[in-house]
């Protein structure tokens, strides 16, 4: 019988079970994929906005504000990447300033500090890559970009090392609640919990389905983005936005922690399983993106990708409770600015989860300690010290990012191994620079396998059954210690 | 730590760092040091297991490897001395570099002269942007044959080759021989981009078909690779929607073009060149900064290891008779005319040559009787024909010092027409 | 009269074989092209090139090819000859993997020299 079951590894989830697992409580994470911060969570703008956009009164302004300086505390904490760049709304006439003027109104109303609007000689000695016609823009100091999965990656890395579960590949199936106990249904397992929190993103009306019919649905929203080398990481050193349309935030530029330069997204209804990118889409993104930006060379684009934000029927997040089903929770609708608000949402979450009965008491041997050697971080003196002590971290396997063996197999060790390429590099970026695992991909695929005990082959690229490898060339006759069938 | 000073310090173990640090210690560098990352010399030559490698340097046809180790058993003897499993993490322009090994440890090194020899490395879906899902499946060309010639594992069975370049045909060759079905190459281009000699040994001999003026417009598929979407183009390279159909398949090569490795060239502050995508280079191959020089795929992408191993010897030997601030004063530009995509060399110091230079060129588009030309100002110093160019394959012509010295106000431009001019 | 692109190089000439007169050939730039051109309209042939499995070396696959080369229409059929093999390391560059395979006079013989992996000696 577990105290809390989470619903969902994404950026909520891993937040929830984090902020649980303080307290003396057994909990669960469930997420039906082979590791964590794999949905919205790995695919959007990775930024951690300021809280000047949503409307003063709702549960967005209040999370976004308060977790804007939680995601800081926390990176600096669980050593994730996070870096304060600040962000830059940019007006291109007067419609957009009076744009400008509103949000810096509604940033005053959610308390956000710092707002500026600067004109345009200031804009663009900020930030001289701009476009010369901006006309002025909206500056506020606190927004950042971090890394999201490695955020929800760290949390759920250090819950487990504080006594947490986390059960990868495991969908939920079916919900029943008997004697105020749930009765949740796995694809492997049956298990009990007095708390069920359901963050399951895309799939949350779907999931709260199963036990009562839920009080909003889900309209997922697609968005395409452009990841651009790191030749472009320094065209722009904060986030840099157009004024906002009915449809979102608009197309943003922005660096990434790891030294790219991140392009999008776009926004389209989709469907909950739809992530390709399209032609249309993506020539959208380009074109808008120049307009701020004049000078982005899309030739060095590494990556495109798409995400789906979890949009709902209801302008706000869905925090709740079931008055049915007291002890389920709902988290819905958890779009933009989700990520900046998950660590206040989950913090807020348990607070209230412990009104109603969850005995918060907290752990006296909890420690939130975790830090991670990034081999291209450090001075000539620690890679000498760092060599010396393992020369795993001598040998690079990923070029394109300097990634060492050794990076590659702190990561396989730590709690949580990743199980595919794809989760080694949003563990230690191998595999995530210009040539994309092209040269280091079938070595990465080899440690995996070696240090997980599983055939080359059954190491998959992303999610289960992603299958790289259609056997071997000649049947198969001779791997390493096979023996030859003469 | 380790602050050894070699003569001459070679980056990279393919065909070009081998060759370039043989030619040094033959022309007298006493102490030469060759860096690899990888734990064997030979680079990328070692999943080439196809033949058609030193019909120029050794009048024999090999195959790559073979190639490689004819090196590599001259470099046992020749006082070279090798490092492999050593990344070099930075160049700097006072020729010192820093570099990695595991059981070296962090080593700082100096150099008399560098020779930048990386390679290069191939273009992928991300930079072409091709549209669709992220399924498994897609893989580079050279990244599917280090899976299958290395590591032995079959990449998949039903396979589309996008790119018509050489990697990719012979990947259509060799995916066939290992009983896996290739549906088609698609290439966008009207020409393809690899030898004619690979489109009839890889493609016609096993009946694959070659789609010129076509490409990848999605690519469809949940966890594997389902189907791709492909269409014909027009002029513009945009498709035409009558001609998009559905082929099913469970696998991608990618082979649309190789990417010079110029990471630590362009962190030491070289100048590159946007056409070939190398550093900029001297007739000696020495790149912007005095005392680094550069040869074969890092400086610009060769179609044949022989020539890069010519390119190479001749940056080696460069590198063995640098002498500090004796660097000849004058120095003419060699700029592109019509027709033509880049020169290397891109920069002559007349002062450097013997008896004649060779000026390698690529052409923009296919020329059937084409004559070269070479001018300067309104002078036309040169004329060569040849029968056909091609994008597709790198071009020569041979400089005599004496027209050279005929260049004016230190530019030359070379270019291209069809037909014989008088 | 047959066009044909001579494979002997990359320049790639465009042959023309006169089946009337001898199999001459034209348009070729040196001798190889000659050659190539009578006989890929008499008796086609190619190199193979493939891998086999190896035991004790570095890496898990030795290069191997024909030392000379084989009928075109044999080439699938040489390719199965190794599925079943698996050599141990060391091997030397030219050593014979499989002798006068498809009674064609051809061997398969390595492409490159493999050491015996210093993991494995210690085994």
């Amino acid at each position: 019988m577990y105290d809390v079951a989470i619903l969902g590894g994404g950026i909520c989830g891993c937040s929830l079970l984090y902020a649980l697992s303080r307290y003396t409580l057994r909990c669960v994470l469930l997420e039906k994929e082979n590791d964590v911060g794999v949905g919205a969570t790995k695919a959007n703008s990775a930024i951690v906005h300021a809280g000047y956009d949503p409307m003063p009164g709702t549960l967005m302004a209040k999370y976004n504000a308060a977790g804007n300086p939680r995601i800081r505390e926390l990176c600096s904490e669980l050593d994730v990447l996070y870096k304060q760049t600040g962000s830059l709304v940019l007006a291109f006439d007067e419609a957009d300033r009076a744009q400008i003027q509103k949000l810096y109104q509604k940033g005053l109303a959610n308390g956000i500090p710092g707002l500026e609007i600067l004109e345009r000689s200031e804009v663009l000695a900020k930030e001289p890559s701009l476009n010369p016609d901006v006309l002025c823009a909206l500056y506020a100091p606190t927004a950042g970009v971090v890394n999201p999965w490695e955020l929800a990656q760290a949390q759920a890395e250090v819950a487990l090392q504080n006594g947490a579960e986390v059960r990868l590949s495991s969908a939920v199936l079916g919900i029943r609640r008997e004697n105020d106990v749930f009765l949740l249904e796995t694809s492997d397992d049956m298990l009990k919990a007095r708390f069920v929190i359901n963050a399951t993103g895309v799939a949350s009306d779907r999931v709260t389905a199963l036990l009562e019919p839920p009080s909003y649905t889900i309209h997922p929203n697609r968005g395409q983005y452009f990841l651009l080398d790191t030749t472009q990481g320094g065209l722009v050193r904060h986030v840099v936005f157009q004024c906002p349309t009915k449809k979102g935030k608009g197309v943003l530029v922005a660096p990434t922690v790891h030294g790219n330069l991140i392009v999008g997204p776009d926004s389209d209804p989709a469907e909950a399983h739809d992530l390709a990118t399209t032609t249309e889409g993506l020539s959208y993104v380009r074109q808008k993106a120049l307009k701020s930006v004049p000078d982005i060379d899309f030739k060095t684009s590494i990556r495109n990708f798409a995400g789906l934000r979890a949009r709902s029927n209801l302008t706000d997040f869905v925090v709740r409770e079931s008055t049915e089903n007291p002890g389920f929770y709902e988290l819905g609708g958890i779009k933009s600015p989700g990520l900046s608000s998950a660590p206040a949402i989950a913090e807020d979450l348990v607070q209230r989860m412990g009104k109603a009965g969850l005995p918060l008491h907290e752990k006296p041997d909890f420690r939130a300690e975790r830090r991670i050697l990034r081999f291209t971080h450090l001075s000539a003196e620690a890679r000498e010290e760092a060599i010396r002590r393992n020369p795993a971290y001598g040998t690079i396997v990923c070029r394109c990012e300097t990634v060492t063996e050794g990076e590659i197999l702190d990561a396989l060790r730590r709690p949580l191994p990743p199980r595919s390429l794809d989760a080694v590099k949003r563990r230690c970026t191998a595999g995530m620079g210009r040539c994309q695992g092209g040269f280091c991909g079938p070595r990465v695929q080899a440690i995996i396998a070696r240090e997980l005990g599983l055939a080359q082959e059954e190491v998959p690229l992303d999610r289960a059954d992603m299958y790289i490898l259609a056997g071997k060339t000649k049947d198969g006759c001779c791997r390493k210690g096979d023996a030859p069938n003469e | 730590m380790n602050r050894a000073y070699y003569d001459v310090i070679v980056v990279g173990g393919g065909p070009a760092g081998l060759a370039a640090a043989l030619s040094a210690r033959e022309h007298g560098a006493a102490r030469v040091l060759l860096l690899e990352r990888n734990a064997s010399l030979g680079g990328i030559l070692n999943q080439c297991i196809h033949s058609g490698f030193g019909l120029h340097h050794f009048q024999e046809e090999l195959t790559g490897p073979e190639y490689a180790e004819r090196f590599i058993r001259q470099l046992s003897g020749s006082g070279v001395e090798v490092l492999c499993g050593a990344m070099v993490l930075e160049v700097r322009p006072d020729r010192s570099l820093c570099a990695i090994h595991p059981q070296r440890g962090y080593l700082q090194l100096r150099a008399g002269a560098v020779v930048l020899a990386m390679g290069c490395r191939e273009r992928t879906r991300g930079a072409i942007g091709i549209p669709g899902t992220r399924p498994a499946g897609i893989f580079t060309a050279g990244a599917a044959q280090l899976y299958m010639n290395i590591e032995g594992y079959q990449v998949g069975r039903r396979a589309v080759i996008l790119g018509s370049g050489d990697i990719g045909l012979i990947m259509a060759r060799r995916l066939t021989l290992e009983s896996a079905s290739v549906e088609g190459v698609y290439e966008l281009m009207p020409y393809s981009g690899g030898l004619v000699r690979n489109i009839v040994q890889c493609l016609h001999d096993f009946e694959i078909p070659l789609h010129l003026s076509h490409t990848l417009t999605d690519i469809r598929g949940d966890k594997r690779v389902e189907e791709v979407e492909v269409a014909q183009v027009d002029a513009d390279f945009q498709p035409i929607e009558a001609t998009r159909r559905a082929v099913p398949c469970d696998t991608v090569l990618l082979s649309v073009g190789l990417i010079p490795e110029n990471e630590l060239s362009r962190a030491v502050g070289l100048e590159i060149d946007p056409r070939t995508g190398g550093p900029v280079l001297y007739e000696n191959r020495e790149c912007s900064l005095p005392g680094i020089f550069a040869a074969g795929n890092v400086a610009h992408v060769h179609d044949i290891v022989d020539f890069v191993t010519s390119e190479s010897q001749l940056a080696g030997r460069s590198a063995a008779l640098f002498v500090p601030e004796k660097n000849p004063r004058r120095c003419l530009h060699l700029q592109n005319g019509e027709g033509i995509g880049y020169t290397v060399p891109q920069r002559i110091r007349p002062e450097n040559i013997e008896n004649n230079v060779e000026v390698f060129f690529r052409v923009k588009k296919v020329y059937k009787n084409a004559t070269i030309g070479l001018s300067s100002g309104d002078t036309l110093l040169a004329q060569y024909r040849r029968e056909r160019l091609a994008p597709g394959e790198m071009e020569k012509i041979t400089l005599p010092r004496k027209i050279v010295e005929k260049i004016e106000l230190n530019k030359a431009i070379l270019s291209v027409k069809e037909g014989i001019s008088p | 009269m047959t066009e044909l692109i001579c494979i002997g190089c990359p320049k790639g000439c465009l042959l023309h074989v006169d089946e009337e007169n001898d199999h001459a050939v034209t348009g070729n730039g040196c001798k190889v092209g000659a050659t190539y051109g009578k006989k890929e309209l008499q008796n086609p042939t190619r190199t193979l090139t493939s891998t086999v499995c190896i035991r004790g070396a570095e890496i898990p696959r030795l290069p191997v090819k024909t030392d000379r080369e084989i009928p075109k229409a044999l080439l699938l059929d040489a390719m199965s000859l190794l599925d079943n093999i698996v050599v141990q390391a060391p091997i030397i560059l030219g050593d014979v993997i499989l002798q006068n395979l498809l009674d064609t006079g051809a061997n398969f013989v390595a492409s490159r020299s493999l050491g015996l992996h210093e993991e494995e000696k210690h085994d």
